[in-house]
């Protein structure tokens, strides 16, 4: 390895400058403030955990996962994601009547890069998770307190796709009868291969209606109306619940009012195996990549021993900081330049006005060396200079 | 608007003949000009013209909305866009060529290629362990100055490789060039996306 040079992070390492900042602070307070009216409660978990536990528990591919020994040589990692933590501490400590809980993060997470710039390898989440509630109504919930948790921030325009696991389950096993033909179907869907999706179905000996409703899967994506298509594909018993899931949460995100920023999309898969049932992925305009996802993890907290149903959703501050676009470069901080005879006013000017929540700097004159430049810093300036008692 | 990656060089003029067979009207300077960004305001489209190599990784990170990328590009990059439609054009395949009666070194095979990750694969898949050389163009040369045993390239007439003496060994995978859509594009912009895709299925036909 070369020699590094001393400005150099690792790969995907970044640092939060001032008006950066200020932007996520802004963007942490309007989102954690809607989730707590929602009754989310917001925790912290560890930076580090095993590797055996909650490593692999996690959603997160093993290749992405920044690993290291302890001193008695487990492997730990830094987290990948929340919702692996925090299925560990309900599964077993906080979930135990079998009544649900309501649980929020603000956390950043660790993914190792594979690739080029533009990905960072931490970044700051929020999101909640409510566990130990298998209705509906859950998952309508989270899906509405994430949209509402959006909203406060200012972001305008996002949309948000919904899709069904149990659905695309229902209908390749249905179709195709066994589950190791149905994962090779599930993994062109999970790669986003709707080409080799096609032909491995033209190529299947299937009659030709099997092989149109399998086709079909990839067009049911658009409004509400797609749920009475879906309906029309698929008879089993698995199938004609989900297909009811999907009506009853519309209904809720109805009441809920934000179904105009719903889309239904039956084809997205986005993960292998880890969702259970209803998941969802939100989108914001100029953003090219998800600003967060969620869904239905009913198994996640089997692997810890205690089970119980699970949703939940998580935003990528960074990518919501991309969608809300540049912030001003301006910020709200009153300088008072003095010199040394003003010292004792400069001081109790300082004072008062941050008592009233104003933000000061209080600076010697003595200590800048470019004063033109310091105070372009600034919003506004006082002058406390000399001893004619009047301000420049 | 619509943003759409277009591969410069082979593939380019292929594709813009089947985006005029499907009714878009292309400007008629559209392949002479030297310009990276072209825009057809009428259309309200973008085009963007990039390395073949680069369509893909301009699509990932949603800076174009479409593009058009040959499968071999899709195999060595594993982007996360969605391949949503075989285009049929530009057809060639991927194959392992060598000298005839070529000796295979035994201790240390090696593979020079353009496309590692598809070879390191590939070989892998065969239960062979070999090395692999990166070469950036001009694959053939590697076998006939000693470089490598084997090549991994894309062959469509099999001239250049017979013309140097090489003969293909095995074939890897068939490759068209496919339309390539950015994943938050494809549920932003649904109902142009949609749009386009019809029109180009259309003219594609079903074999």
């Amino acid at each position: 390895m070369s020699r590094l040079f001393m400005f150099e992070k690792p790969l995907g390492m970044r640092d939060t400058l001032p008006f950066l900042y200020e932007m996520k602070k802004r963007i942490r307070h309007a989102m954690t403030n809607e989730i707590e009216k929602w009754g989310y409660q917001f925790i912290e978990t560890p930076t580090l955990e095993y590797y055996e536990t909650v490593g692999t528990a996690s959603a997160i591919l093993d290749q992405q996962l920044f690993k290291l020994l302890d001193q008695q040589g487990h492997t730990l990692v830094l987290r990948p994601d929340m919702t692996a933590p925090i299925a560990r501490l309900a599964a077993s400590r906080l979930y135990e009547n079998g009544n649900p809980l309501r649980l929020a993060y603000n956390a950043n997470v660790f993914r190792a890069q594979q690739r080029e710039g533009g990905r960072p390898a931490e970044f700051e989440q929020i999101g909640v998770e409510c566990i130990g509630d298998g209705t509906i109504a859950a998952d309508a919930e989270v899906i509405s307190l994430m949209i509402a948790a959006l909203e406060q921030t200012g972001l305008k325009r996002f949309t948000v796709a919904i899709g069904h696991i149990g659905y695309v389950n229902a209908l390749f096993l249905d179709v195709l009868g066994n589950e190791e033909r149905a994962n090779v179907l599930r993994r062109f869907l999970y790669e986003k291969n709707y080409v080799g999706y096609r032909e491995h179905v033209k190529a299947l000996p299937l009659s030709s209606i099997d092989k149109q409703r399998l086709l079909k899967l990839l067009e049911l994506r658009g409004d509400e109306a797609t749920i009475a298509e879906a309906r029309e594909q698929i008879d089993t018993k698995e199938g004609a619940k989900a297909v009811t899931e999907l009506e009853q949460l519309f209904e809720h995100l109805r009441l809920y009012g934000v179904i105009e920023r719903i889309k239904i999309d039956l084809n997205l898969i986005s993960h292998m195996n880890y969702y259970t049932g209803i998941l969802f992925e939100v989108y914001a305009e100029n953003v090219g990549f998800p600003l967060g996802n969620g869904g239905r993890y009913d198994e996640l907290l089997a692997k810890f021993e205690r089970k119980a149903p699970a949703t939940g959703f998580g935003i990528r501050v960074d990518r919501l900081i991309e969608a809300l676009g540049d912030p001003e470069e301006k910020n709200d901080i009153h300088c008072i330049i003095f010199s040394q005879e003003r010292f004792a006013e400069a001081v109790q000017l300082a004072n008062e006005r941050r008592r009233k929540g104003e933000r000061v700097v209080l600076q010697h004159i003595s200590g800048i060396t470019d004063i033109d430049a310091c105070t372009k810093q600034y919003s506004d300036v006082t002058y406390l200079i000399g001893s004619d008692r009047k301000d420049e | 608007m619509i943003t759409i990656a277009m591969p410069k060089g082979r593939i380019f003029e292929e594709a813009v003949e089947l985006l005029r067979k499907a009714g878009y009207r292309l400007p008629p300077e559209f392949e002479e000009s030297r310009k990276l960004i072209i825009d057809v305001s009428e259309e309200e489209m973008r085009f963007i013209l990039a390395k073949p190599m680069d369509v893909v990784t301009y699509v990932e990170h949603g800076v174009a909305d479409l593009g058009i990328a040959g499968k071999d590009v899709m195999l060595e990059e594993e982007r996360d866009v969605y391949e949503i439609l075989d285009l049929k054009i530009s057809k060639c395949h991927l194959a392992v060529a060598g000298l005839p009666n070529g000796k295979v070194n035994g201790v240390a095979p090696r593979v020079a290629t353009k496309y590692p990750n598809v070879a390191s694969s590939y070989f892998r898949e065969q239960g062979e362990q070999v090395e692999i050389i990166k070469l950036n163009g001009s694959i053939e040369l590697a076998p006939l100055i000693g470089l490598a045993d084997r090549i991994v390239d894309i062959v469509s007439t099999g001239r250049t490789l017979k013309e140097n003496g090489l003969v293909e060994l095995e074939r890897i995978a068939e490759i068209t060039s496919r339309l390539i859509v950015n994943p938050v594009s494809y549920r932003m912009k649904d109902a142009k996306i949609d749009e386009i895709i019809e029109r180009l299925s259309l003219v594609i036909g079903d074999e």
